[in-house]
């Protein structure tokens, strides 16, 4: 980890048409780093993610990659820059093979599957049971199965920061952990993550900072392993403004 | 034999229809873009290219050569201006702004063409035929069914295995998802409709070859192509094959019944295949 923000937001505002979810969002990244964003539903996490991705119309300087102003670019072309998106309910392309999802990610990635840093043959070592599964259509498998393609296709764009948006919803605790647990080997390649996860424990875990949000606003920012319990639940339920 | 007849040339009219029903399946099919002017693009091409063969010195193939790049134009700013500003998971604006351009272009053809029918000089292809057994079968339609089957197992290979395809495909099943793993959503769907009206280029030609055209035919075709494509199944480019064969044979077939029959078994059939089959006939199982 490096002290060089790759990511970072400068009073990002945003929401859908007239509605504003987000109201002055601060927040870097640094370079190896994992930071954690919770809150409870409606707290404008996705929206933000959605937001720095190019999804939804923000200013320009609100949103920087490596020092450079990029709000508002087109989520096709931020790939093409190095981020790259874990939605949430994983949105595969139903009609399609897992390995037929995956290659959409390749022909499309930053840099060619051959140069870059993943490959299917390394996702499988990381997810094996997709090697078996490779050939079956994505609707064939289940939720975990189908979060681990998500997983690899948005690695296989070949990213610099990979924006993760609730991998744990919706899934058993075994399968949790066993996502969980690739992570440390993504981020030992360099990659940057930004975790959306409502479940406090498993966000304070895998990240080195953590970001509360409630009504599109950050209350609590600090180190994941600095910041107490307490600390968290003012800032998640609004009892009060609070910096680790 | 006047049935196996009947299905002979079923068959060769299901080639026309289903170069009418390729780029159909393209655009409504796998993008879910409902084209009301279909037809009508079809029979202003066809108009383009009587237009073009009375002034220009070109023979038939000739004409391909320069209507297709045409039609290929016209596709990529049909998508470009109209269909990607209306182009989303509701397929009701693509309808209604594309129902509003058929009524434009109509109406455009009468104010240049009037509402007389025409077609392409006679050639040799046109009036060739040659038996085979007891049947006998023109040279032209077996030319139209060969470069529709050349077509669809070009385009279904195009979606399967290529860079373009994949994308295309992602797009049409989650075109935020799409943009979010690097496709660029406007672009590949401008590509794909300017494929998809590319095809109609060649079907436009071989419908004035065949047969007279005039403004007001759009609509007929439209209705053969959306029938193919619901008969043999949303999203598979071979369904859409299989629909016009459907098509055409039931035509044919109602023709021998009853000569005023033809197209009425062609609608009846197709009520048949939404009544006991509504995915089509060759729809991916859920």
């Amino acid at each position: 980890m490096t002290g060089t923000a790759i990511l970072s937001t400068h009073g990002l505002v945003g929401g859908y048409g007239d509605f504003q979810a987000l109201f002055g969002i601060d927040l870097h990244l640094l370079q190896g780093e994992v930071i954690a964003l919770i809150g409870a539903n409606g707290a404008g996490k996705s929206t933000f993610l959605k937001s720095v991705f190019g999804l939804l119309p923000v200013g320009r300087d609100m949103v920087r990659y490596e020092g450079v102003p990029v709000g508002g670019t087109p989520a096709h072309k931020m790939v093409g820059r190095g981020l790259a998106m874990v939605p949430e309910g994983r949105r595969l392309f139903a009609g399609m093979t897992v390995e037929e999802n995956m290659r959409v990610a390749i022909d499309h990635a930053r840099l060619p599957e051959s140069e870059g840093q993943w490959t299917r043959d390394r996702l499988f070592e990381l997810f094996p049971i997709l090697r078996e599964k490779r050939n079956q259509p994505i609707e064939d498998l289940s939720g975990g199965q189908q979060q681990m393609v998500a997983i690899s296709r948005a690695l296989l764009c070949q990213p610099r920061v990979l924006l993760c948006d609730e991998l744990s919803l919706g899934l058993a605790p075994r399968v949790i952990r066993e996502i969980y647990a690739v992570l440390p080997e993504i981020i030992s390649g360099g990659t940057s993550i930004v975790l959306v996860e409502q479940d406090v424990s498993l966000a304070r875990e895998a990240s080195n900072r953590l970001y509360c949000m409630l009504e599109g606003r950050i209350t609590l920012t600090g180190n994941s392993n600095e910041i107490s319990r307490d600390q968290i639940a003012a800032a998640y339920f609004g009892a009060s403004n609070a910096v680790a | 034999m006047q049935w196996l007849d009947a299905i002979v040339q079923g068959v060769l009219l299901g080639g026309m229809y289903a170069q009418y029903a390729l780029g159909m399946a393209l655009m409504f099919g796998v993008m879910r873009i409902v084209n009301i002017a279909h037809g009508d693009v079809m029979i202003l091409l066809s108009l383009i290219a009587v237009s073009l063969a009375g002034v220009l010195p070109f023979g038939n193939i000739g004409l391909v050569l320069v209507i297709v790049p045409i039609a290929v134009a016209i596709g990529w700013i049909l998508q470009k201006v109209i269909l990607n500003r209306v182009v989303g998971a509701d397929p009701l604006p693509s309808l209604i702004a594309t129902f509003g351009l058929s009524i434009a272009l109509q109406n455009l053809m009468l104010e240049i063409w009037s509402a007389d029918t025409r077609s392409l000089p006679n050639s040799d292809i046109a009036s060739a035929s040659f038996q085979i057994g007891p049947i006998y079968l023109g040279l032209l339609p077996v030319i139209v069914l060969v470069c529709a089957f050349v077509i669809a197992g070009g385009l279904d290979a195009v979606l399967r295995y290529t860079r373009f395809g994949r994308g295309l495909r992602a797009a049409a099943a989650d075109t935020e998802a799409a943009a979010m793993t690097g496709v660029d959503p406007k672009r590949i769907y401008a590509t794909a409709t300017a494929i998809a009206v590319g095809i109609l280029g060649l079907a436009a030609i071989f419908a004035a070859l065949r047969a007279t055209v005039s403004p007001s035919d759009g609509p007929a075709q439209l209705i053969y192509a959306f029938e193919a494509v619901i008969i043999g199944g949303m999203g598979s480019i071979w369904g859409a094959f299989l629909g016009a064969m459907v098509l055409g044979i039931a035509q044919a077939v109602g023709l021998r019944v009853d000569p005023g029959l033809g197209i009425l078994f062609g609608h009846l059939v197709f009520l048949l295949v939404l009544a006991t089959r509504p995915e089509g006939i060759m729809a991916r199982k859920k």
